[in-house]
Order: structure tokens, then sequence, then C-alpha cells
């Protein structure tokens, strides 16, 4: 239902994404992993507007989205929590998640709040507290639950694990999972612990110097003898 | 200034206490040493060395004290630790507080000591309190920094004065024009900044405010320029106007309508009233748009406009509405203000009364309604009770606010109640944000 095709982004005079193609299907958990620089973050704004693809095209439900502004793509039901969480960090839980409502222009926002809290109980006990004063794990399902406030039916996720200690990360990705399977929302995760991520992914991509160099079925890329040697041995 | 908890080497201390007192000679020569005092219909200059000479002593201890005090001050982070617990016990009179100073607002006129200049006072800290609500929605809560707020301002009682005066329209039909034609000024002026940012939007708000002033200035056929506007028609009550009558028999005047004697003062009373339930309509329609979608995405593009894109939040409507709303207010202010005076002219809307308001949202701790109110206080009735100080009032000023923000760094009530704890403080690494 998402799908790029020869996707170049530029920031000034750096050309990031150098021609990227891939898609995403309904219902998919799809990873996109790769070193630092990679051009995977960038990629992941493109798809929401920010910054726009130079050249190529984005397509969404069918419909081209190259050049839609970032408001009315996220209205179509895509959701992103930007890489370093980005929690507005002097209002309240609450406050921040009822902003992830913004797309939504009827207000089913109660029944959205009880599965957000439903699945990130710990949101519920703090919906008063100030989101800059919440612990990196807390705040990463804060980006997450706000995200999901939007009812979105494509998720992008930059890095959720990011400075996150293992068994948070575990946790993490088991609530990737659970929102994936019982709310059928579509999954496109950016990860750096490429491990974890190809375990919890159906399938993923590689992407080096803003090309993509490898894609498949999760457990062949797992097997895949350069991958391991680039993103897992020694790093798992 | 550094809080620092390090012994201060005497050396240091002396050369720092030298310069601060060499920049106090530099400022009070030609300011304090020289008067020009009117001599038989002449100008003739005399000095005063002695109080540059004291002046520049005071400056040199008082910074000497300082500077070595302040080496025994709690490092900063221990600081807010403290504000932030004051602040928590505070914040549970805070509602107390605006209860008690809402009542005393609405009972001034008729409490014994009011008398007709308390009345005045009152009224023109009222208008800065409404400025300053009306800017808090465009700094304090949407985060973006408008140093030419008073454009508004001059819009609204231009308008207001222009069209009472060419079209003879009433009060209560050229009150909310007024505001609307500086909600629209707003947005317009809004347009070209949108993709600023921080120091520089604060420097294009800024040329907007000036050119405004300019515009007013120069333009004499229709704003009479540097003569200003004079003989603006003061509001009736509903159609009730306040002056002597002669004719008994019929009721064409408010004390009449009332069975009262005719006053002066029922103007002025009237006027108070008028911009306090002005000044509380800017105040209670924050309140609640702060609780909206609207109000809320304000904030969130304050705190982070990445986010706020990633979330769906349309950024330049965000913005506009913002610049519309706050500035629509600053008109209805500005309306009041020519009302009140009958007479307007650009010299009211100088960069000045911009950067009075400013001071008065960067006071309160910007994006809280009652440290407006504290701030307003303070910055307009400070300089109103230190009339016997003559010239050193500005000082006396400027040396206030200089404390004020060497005290609370981040405004006399800063935003919203936190609900942080204080032994968090350290797992998180400094000032949470
Ligand atoms: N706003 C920007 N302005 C200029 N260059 C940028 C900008 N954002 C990213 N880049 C550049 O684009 C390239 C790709 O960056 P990107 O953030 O997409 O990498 P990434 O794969 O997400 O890396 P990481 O794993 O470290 O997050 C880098 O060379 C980076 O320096
Ligand atoms: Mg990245």
């Amino acid at each position: 239902m998402l799908s790029l095709a020869h996707v170049h982004v530029y920031h000034g005079p750096i050309h990031a994404l150098r021609g990227v193609d891939l898609s995403v299907e309904m219902g998919e958990i799809v990873t996109l992993i790769g070193a630092n620089g990679a051009g995977k973050s960038t990629l992941l704004m493109s798809i929401c507007g920010a910054p726009r693809a130079g050249r190529g095209r984005v397509l969404w439900d069918g419909e081209d989205i190259t050049d839609l502004p970032s408001f009315e793509i996220i209205r179509r039901g895509i959701a992103q929590v930007p890489e370093g969480r980005r929690i507005f960090s002097r209002m309240s839980v609450l406050e921040n998640l009822l902003v992830g409502a913004t797309p939504l222009e009827d207000g089913q926002r109660e029944e959205d709040l009880q599965r957000v809290f439903a699945l990130f109980p710990t949101l519920k006990d703090r919906q008063h507290q100030r989101g800059g004063t919440l612990s990196g794990g807390e705040q990463q399902m804060l980006a997450i639950g706000r995200a999901l406030m939007g009812r979105p039916r494509l998720l992008l996720l930059d890095e959720p694990s990011l400075g996150l200690a293992p068994r948070l990360v575990q946790r993490i990705f088991e609530i990737i999972e659970a929102i994936n399977r019982e709310q059928n929302v579509t999954v496109f995760l950016v990860e750096q612990n490429a491990y974890h991520a190809l375990r919890l992914a159906h399938r993923g991509y590689v992407m080096a110097n803003g090309r993509i160099v490898l894609a498949g079925e999760s457990k062949a890329l797992l097997a895949n003898r350069e991958v391991r040697a680039a993103y897992l041995e020694g790093g798992v | 200034m550094s809080f620092s908890h390090r012994p201060i080497n005497p050396a240091d201390l002396f050369k720092d206490a030298a310069l601060a007192a060499l920049m106090a000679l530099i400022l009070a020569l030609p300011l304090i040493g020289f008067r020009s005092v009117a001599e038989g219909g002449q100008l003739a200059l005399t000095t005063r060395f002695d109080w540059v000479g004291i002046g520049v002593a005071g400056v040199f201890l008082g910074r000497l004290v300082l500077v070595y005090a302040s080496s025994f001050w709690p490092p900063s982070g221990a600081n807010f630790a403290l504000a932030e617990a004051v602040r928590e016990g505070m914040s549970r009179y805070v509602m107390a507080l605006a209860g008690m100073g809402l009542l005393l607002a609405l009972l001034l006129p008729f409490l014994p000591f009011s008398s007709r200049y308390v009345i005045d006072v009152a009224t023109g800290l009222l208008i800065y309190i409404m400025l300053g609500w009306g800017l808090n929605i465009v700094v304090g809560l949407a985060g973006l920094l408008d140093l030419g707020y008073v454009a508004f301002y001059a819009m609204g009682a231009y308008s207001y004065a222009l069209l009472a005066l060419q079209f003879d329209l009433s009060f209560w039909i050229c009150l909310p024009l007024a505001g609307l034609f500086a909600g629209l000024l707003g947005i317009v002026l809004g347009f070209p900044v949108l993709r600023l940012r921080g120091d520089y939007l604060a420097i294009v708000t800024l040329g907007f405010g000036e050119i405004i002033r300019i515009i007013l200035l120069n333009w004499y056929e229709i704003t009479g320029g540097p003569d200003g506007l004079s003989g603006i028609p003061r509001p009736s009550f509903f159609g009730l106007p306040f002056k002597p009558t002669t004719g008994e028999h019929e009721i064409s005047a408010f004390h009449q309508a009332f069975g009262l004697e005719f006053s002066g003062l029922h103007r002025v009373i009237f006027l108070y009233y008028l911009i306090l339930c002005l000044a509380l309509i800017t105040n209670f329609f924050t309140l609640r748009l702060r609780k909206l979608p609207l109000g809320r995405a304000w904030e969130a593009l304050r705190e982070d406009e990445i986010a706020s894109r990633s979330l769906g939040i349309n950024p330049r409507n965000t913005k506009l509405t913002a610049f519309g709303i706050g500035a629509t207010f600053g008109g209805l202010a500005g309306a009041f203000f020519a009302t009140r005076q009958g007479f307007i002219s650009p010299e009211s809307f100088t960069f000045v009364e911009s950067a009075t308001i400013l001071a008065i949202v960067v006071l309160g701790g910007m994006g809280s309604q009652i440290g407006v109110v504290v701030a307003a206080a303070l910055l307009i009735l400070l300089p109103e009770f230190g009339r016997e100080l003559e010239e050193f009032r500005m000082l006396v000023f400027g040396a206030a606010m200089v404390l004020i923000m060497a005290w609370r760094p981040r405004g006399l009530l800063a935003n919203r109640e936190p609900t942080l704890r204080l032994h968090r403080r350290d797992r998180r690494g400094g000032e949470p944000r």
C-alpha cells in the first residue's frame, strides 16, 4: 500500500537518497537497517513530505502523495514516531497524547486514549506529569502512543530502541508486534538493532549510502553472510 | 554572572568590580553628571560630579559584594530545585490569590480608598494586563517571539478612531470592527514571517511595528500624522451618554436613567469596568483555547516543530491563528485606549510599548496568565509609585527587573505547574525543560 519509486532526496547539497525503491504491504512489519548516516531517517521523513522527494514518486493507496504537505499525508493514515522521540516536554503526558489526535476530525478521543493506556499502563499513571520528566523508556512509549492516537494504518518508527536498556528494547518490540497484530497497523521500522528488528519483521531492507543494497525475507537476511558481518556479529 | 561554588581570587574580584565601576562612570557621566536647568528662559548646564562619584562608588562596592556573595550561592541546579519546591507549595495558593485579585478588581471602584486617581491607574494597568494576555497567546503559547505587538494595538486604536470620527458609528460597532481589522493585520503580517524562527522572527516583527508607526506618522491626510486624531467619541452606556443634561423631562443620559446626580466619575468607573470585562474575556478565551486542539497545537509548535509536523499539525494555519487572535485582542485594547484618551497619536505606539508588553509576558513566566497580572502590576505600578524618585525612577525600575530575572530566571510564575519531584532531577541530568 506504500511504495517508493526511484526516490531522490537532497539536503541542500547533500544527496541523501539516491534512487530508493521499496514497498510495504498491508499488515506487514517491514524493517530498514543500515549504518549511521545511510539515509534511513531521511527516507522515513520524506515519506511524510519533509523533506520532499526531489525526484521519484511516493505512492500511498495508489495515490501520489509526493507533493502533498505533511499534514495532508498524516491525515491519510500515516503516523510517524520521529528519531529521538521528540516529546513535547513542557506539556503533560495527556496533552502529548491529545496532540497526537490532530489528524482526526471526529472525536473518538476517549476510546483512543483508553486503547493507548491499555497498551502502556505507565502512561495512564503518569498522565498529568510533564512529558520531559518521563524516563527514556516512558518517553518512547509516549511517542508511540501519541502516534497511535491518530489511528494510523501505517506506523513509521525511527529507532524506537535508541538508548534503551536491553530489557526495555524487548518490551518495546513486543508492543510493536502487538500493535501490528491486534490493531492491524502496518509497521515500517527503522532500526540500528538489526538482530531484534529482523527477528520481529516479516521483510527487511538494507540501506547503505542512500541506496537499498539488499532486500528480502527477514529470515534470509538474518542468514545472509554480508548482513551478519556488517550488522549482526558482535552487535547482538 | 556565574554562580559558582569555588572561592574567588581577590584580584579577579577587584578587576571585575573595577570594570563595573568604569561602565557606570561612562554611563553616569553624561546622564547624571550634566544637567540642564532653565534659567530665565535659557538653558544652562550645571554639573553634578559628586553624584557621579557616589554612583560609581556604589556600583563598585555593590558589584564586589554581589560577586563575593554569589560564590556562596548554591549552584543553579539546586537553585531551581528550591524554586520548584517553593512553587509547588505555592501553586495551591495561586488559585486563591487569583480569586482574591478578581474580587478586588470587581469591587475596586467602591472601596473606601479608591479615588479617581486610583481608578485611573487601575484602568491603565488593566490595559497592559489585557495586552499582556493577548501577547501571551503569541509568545507564551505559540512560542513566536513578536517584538512588534504594538502595531496591532495601534491598528485597533486608529481603526476605532477613524470609524468613529469618519462614519459616526457607535462604540459598540467600532469596537469589534477595530478588533477585526487588527486581527486581519496580524494575519497579513503573519504570512511573510511564517518560516522565520526565534531571533529572525523577532527582528522582522520589530520592523513591522516600526513600519506601522511610520505609516501613521506620514499618512497625514488620514491619520493626522504627528498631530494624531482628537475628539474621538467617548463610549456611551448602551446608548446613554455620560454628560450633564439640561432637559429634565426626558431621560437622555446615564445619570438620569439611574436616578443619580451627574458626576464625572461615572464615566471613569464605566471605563474601568469596560476594560476589566475586555481583559477577562481575553483571559477566559485563552484559558478555554488551551484546552482545545488549537491551543494544544500552539504549544506543540512551541515545543517542537518537527514533532508537530509529524503529527499532522498544519504549522502555517496554526501560526497564523496565533498571530491573528493575539492581534485581535491587541486591537480591542487599542480601541479601548482610543476611546478612553479621546486623543491618539503615533507617540503612544512606539517600540517602548512593545518592549513593555513583552517584558510583562517574559517576567510573568511565559504562558502563565496570573504571572502576566503580577508582572504588569510590578511594571506599571512601580514607576507610578516611584514618582517621588524623579529621574531615578527608571534606574530603580531597571534594577528591579534585573533583580527579578536573577531571582527567577524563568519568570515570576513559570508556565504550568510542574509535577516534577526533586529527587528525579539528578537522574534526568540538569534542568528539565
Ligand atoms: N537536515 C539535514 N541537513 C543536511 N544534511 C542532513 C540533514 N539530515 C540528514 N542529513 C545528511 O543526510 C545523510 C543521511 O542522514 P540520515 O539522518 O537519514 O541517516 P540515518 O541513516 O538515519 O543515520 P542514523 O542511523 O545515524 O540515524 C547524512 O549524511 C546526514 O548528514
Ligand atoms: Mg536516523
